[in-house]
């Protein structure tokens, strides 16, 4: 690339980012930082085609520190001078754990949820399975919006009635059925066991990699498979 | 029942014809015809040049907003704490009975909608039953039924 493309040193903005410094285009949000950096953050209402929504809350980062650092859900969040982030300290692995168990209650039946849960090592789902189809995470309503410029479906209704609806729950006439919404659906996709599987969690697939070193208040393991400590077999539930 | 375009026209032309007017003329439309017409919904779509889907959005996020057609006479149950331990339950039964509907149904012969809401702000009166933007406080279920023989206009 010629000189002129590049931005000057001046224009990035140097944070923290789980101990270590690192400078960032002032434009992204700390998702997209994380994500240059090579930083796993599990995410399932974004996606890079589409606004940021910020309603999955998987993304969440402990900024700011001490007792005065608090959770903030990192699609949504600039980056900015000087900002402290923890991306997998252990109050962010805890919140993103519950959220994960309530979201897998929510959609047993999804096995990109599924997969999630396994990723994160989730043992159980202490929630009645509410067998919904619907995490009303809002990435077809975008994706019909922004990407087919159709603005066919979207959220009717308010709190726990909240669900997503063409105007009136009929079929409308801007909808071109071009399946969009559909593709872009993380719970459509059935789970190995089909709909009629025994439990909320799956298990299937869990810990068939194998833990590895405790895990440190900031700090973590990020290889994946496992290179460093491998243990032995007898270690793998 | 059919909207007439040029009276809607006349709504939305007090306000300023721009996607920040819709809450405005949706209550506008609203208190014309006590409920939001489907094609008066799809007209204000056109108008403000808003997604059908974001007006059906706001319309059902909202409680002031109806999509089914009120009767004449709105009666609102306080279903608040202080309503509810003194036997608001009760009077919204015998509301029910006497009127052969459901909370939030409107009658066959479009005289009244019963609703439920949570707090009216007179718990000291309570149960508070509103009919028509008239309060009635200390209601028990036998003084209901002579809120609904006297009707108001």
């Amino acid at each position: 690339m010629s000189e002129n493309t590049e931005r000057p040193r001046g224009e990035m903005v140097t944070f923290s980012l789980n101990g270590s410094y690192v400078q960032a285009d002032p434009k992204w949000s700390l998702l997209e930082a994380m994500q240059f950096y090579g930083l796993n953050i599990p995410t399932l209402c974004h996606d890079e085609g589409l606004t940021p929504y910020g309603t999955c809350r998987l993304c969440v980062v402990e900024i700011g520190k001490g007792d005065r650092s608090k959770l903030v859900a990192s699609c949504m969040h600039p980056v900015r001078e000087g900002l402290e982030v923890r991306s997998h300290s252990s109050r962010v692995m805890k919140t993103r754990k519950m959220i994960m168990e309530l979201l897998v209650a929510r959609c047993p039946s999804s096995k990109k949820l599924q997969d999630m849960a396994s990723m994160m090592e989730l043992k159980e789902v202490r929630f009645e399975p509410a067998n919904d189809d619907c995490i009303l995470c809002g990435l077809c309503v975008r994706m019909c919006e922004e990407q087919m410029a159709a603005k066919a479906i979207g959220f009717a209704g308010r709190g726990t009635d909240r669900y997503i609806t063409t105007p009136f729950d009929m079929t409308s006439d801007e909808c071109r059925k071009c399946g969009a919404c559909m593709y872009i659906c993380p719970v459509c996709e059935l789970r190995c066991q089909g709909p009629q599987a025994e439990t909320t969690l799956c298990s299937g697939c869990i810990n068939t990699e194998p833990v590895c070193a405790e895990k440190y208040d900031d700090a973590t393991c990020f290889m994946v498979p496992c290179l460093s400590c491998v243990k032995g077999p007898m270690d793998v539930k | 029942m059919t909207v007439d375009e040029s009276k809607l026209d006349s709504i939305i032309d007090k306000h300023d014809v721009e996607e920040g007017s819709l809450i405005p003329i949706l209550q506008d439309i609203q208190t014309e015809y006590s409920y939001l017409p489907k094609e008066a919904l799809e007209h204000v779509s056109q108008r403000l040049n808003i997604p059908m889907v974001q007006i059906f959005g706001v319309a059902t996020f909202f409680k002031a907003f109806s999509l089914k057609p009120k009767g004449k006479n709105q009666i609102h149950v306080c279903m608040g704490t202080a309503c509810h331990v003194r036997g608001a339950k009760n009077v919204l039964e015998n509301l029910e009975r006497e009127l052969g509907i459901k909370a939030g149904d409107t009658t066959d012969d479009g005289e009244y909608t019963l609703e439920t809401v949570n707090c009216v702000g007179a718990c000291a009166l309570g149960p508070v039953v509103v009919n028509n933007e008239k309060h009635h406080g200390q209601m028990t279920p036998i003084k209901v039924e002579s809120l609904l023989s006297t009707k108001p206009v």
